[in-house]
């Protein structure tokens, strides 16, 4: 703030005060002569107005204000350029704020750091923590209870794109993930037919059952050879692969969903999961906390069953 | 002696001139010299003018009403630098005509939504139907922006007012360069993609700051 600025802020606070108070005391002079008299000598529908001097509790209290201002602007910033005695601005203060955190909370994450994940998952508190910091940074996508949505992975079954062992969630977390399916329409035939019998077939190894219908299982029998190309990624036995994200289609968890369309769908267009890189966001520390409560997700799973 | 409070009481003049004064200490003191002050003239140094797109999506913004719901101001408070990022700055607001600060959050702050790990397409899924990606939300769904083309007939007047009339430092060239993109890869933009290039910019300035 230059030196003009300062002076302009101070002469207008002077005069404030001072104003203040001079009126105060000048509107507070009463002659005897005038005290004397009962009334103003205003006279309204034969309701007469007083003339009494201010209440002393309001005047006290203005003069209370007029205190008060004086020794804020001598302990806060205010006056000018002057500082104030204490040093107060907005940042220390949310800077003390931060490091009173960061002492009680630093140790702690220091400590869940150095214990391994399988163990963490022991600690209440520290997946209360985890909790907490899913609930900030991972709810959006994977859902505040986790399960997921269209597209976002359910974390809390024991599926997993990329593998489900501690070092395998930390890395996801860490570098991030991005799927990358083509789309296959033109390699299966690029008919609309060829397309729909893919689908149903890859519908069908989840469910054996739509074999059973003689057209679908002619479909499904007409698109079984072209099913190398798709081999590439998700292996021989349509049971994925965990290098590159590409899902097991022979179970019943469907990311994109589990109609003919959404596989269809998937088959013209190609998907292209991402999972955003976390390592300039969180702190290490802070990542471990996190993973440890998804490991505890998919792992009472396990014992619910 | 008259009572000393009538000089003002019975001259309406005199107090109509008391009380201009009065009211006016509080503004100047407290406002005028803002705007001779350093950290709230001049722009963050990490500052960058909007894209064209990103223009004509915070004016989709601005249209839908984003900022009623969401604010653009991280408080200097740990609680909300911890959810948000980096506390706000004079300094970033600079070229913003009219400001977003917004004054209340049924939604989260965006200030910093550019550098949250979202990705575009959860944002476009998010536009279309927020309940399908969070269900607990209650914002509305935007499905008609993924559809609508931007209007681009008054976007090279914007670029020039914002140049001109509020110093944001674009050049000839840069308007002229902006324009040419929005007669090329742009010429097809939906509104959603202009929202969702702007909400993408939203705190670019401050990537350094975040903790």
């Amino acid at each position: 703030m230059s030196d003009f600025w300062s002076w302009f802020i101070i002469v207008i606070v002077v005069i404030n005060l001072l104003g203040c108070g001079g009126l105060l005391l000048w509107n507070n002079q009463i002659s005897a002569e005038e005290a004397a008299k009962e009334t103003t000598g205003h006279s309204f529908d034969g309701i007469q107005e007083r003339n009494a001097p201010l209440p002393r509790w309001w005047l006290f209290l203005f003069i209370g204000t007029l205190i008060f201002s004086a020794v804020y602007l001598v302990l806060y910033p205010g006056f000018g350029k002057f500082d104030g005695v204490l040093g107060w601005t907005s940042d220390n203060q949310y800077q003390k704020e931060v490091a009173v955190m960061e002492k009680s909370t630093g140790p702690l994450f220091e400590q869940y750091g150095q214990v391994a994940i399988e163990e963490l998952v022991e600690y209440p508190e520290a997946l209360a923590v985890g909790g907490r910091l899913f609930a900030n940074n991972c709810a959006i996508c994977h859902g505040s209870d986790a399960r997921g949505a269209k597209g976002y992975p359910n974390l809390t079954d024991d599926d997993w794109l990329y593998g489900g062992e501690p070092d395998q969630i930390v890395t996801s977390i860490t570098k991030g993930r991005k799927a990358a399916m083509p789309p296959m329409a033109a390699a299966i035939g690029n008919t609309d037919e060829a397309v729909r019998d893919m689908a149903l077939y890859v519908q069908s190894l989840s469910r054996p059952d739509l074999a059973k219908d003689s057209q679908k299982a002619a479909a499904i029998e007409r698109a079984k050879p072209k099913f190398a190309m798709c081999a590439a990624c998700h292996g021989q036995d349509a049971k994925g692969n965990i290098m590159m994200g590409a899902p097991d289609l022979t179970d019943t968890t469907w990311l994109y969903g589990p109609r003919v369309e959404d596989i269809e769908y998937t088959i013209r267009h190609g998907r292209a999961g991402h999972m955003p890189a976390h390592e300039n966001l969180l702190s290490k520390e802070r990542i471990h906390v996190i993973a440890a409560y998804v490991y505890s997700l998919s792992r009472n799973a396990d014992t619910a069953e | 002696m008259s009572n000393a409070h009538e000089v003002v009481e019975k001259n309406v003049g005199l107090m109509i001139v008391l009380t201009l004064i009065a009211v006016s200490f509080g503004g100047l003191a407290e406002i005028v010299p803002l705007f001779w002050q350093k950290a709230t003239t001049e722009p963050l140094e990490t500052l960058e003018p909007y894209t064209a797109l990103e223009m004509e999506g915070r004016d989709i913004y601005i249209r839908e009403g984003c900022h009623v719901c969401h604010t653009q101001m991280v408080r200097p408070l740990r609680a909300e630098t911890e959810r948000f990022g980096a506390y706000s700055v004079a300094g970033e607001d600079v070229w913003e005509h009219p400001f977003l600060w917004g004054s209340k959050r049924t939604g989260p702050d965006l200030a910093r939504v550019g550098l949250r790990p979202i990705t575009e397409q959860w944002h476009r899924e998010h536009l279309r139907d927020p309940r399908q990606v969070v269900p607990e939300s209650n914002m509305p769904a935007y499905p008609w922006l993924q559809e609508t083309p931007v209007d681009w007939d008054l976007t090279e007047r914007k670029l020039s007012v914002f140049k001109n009339a509020f110093g944001v430092p674009y050049t000839d060239e840069d308007i002229a360069e902006q324009m040419s993109k929005v007669n090329g890869e742009w010429a097809n933009a939906t509104e959603e993609d202009a929202l969702v290039a702007y909400l993408l910019s939203l705190g670019q300035e401050r990537k350094e700051a975040v903790q």
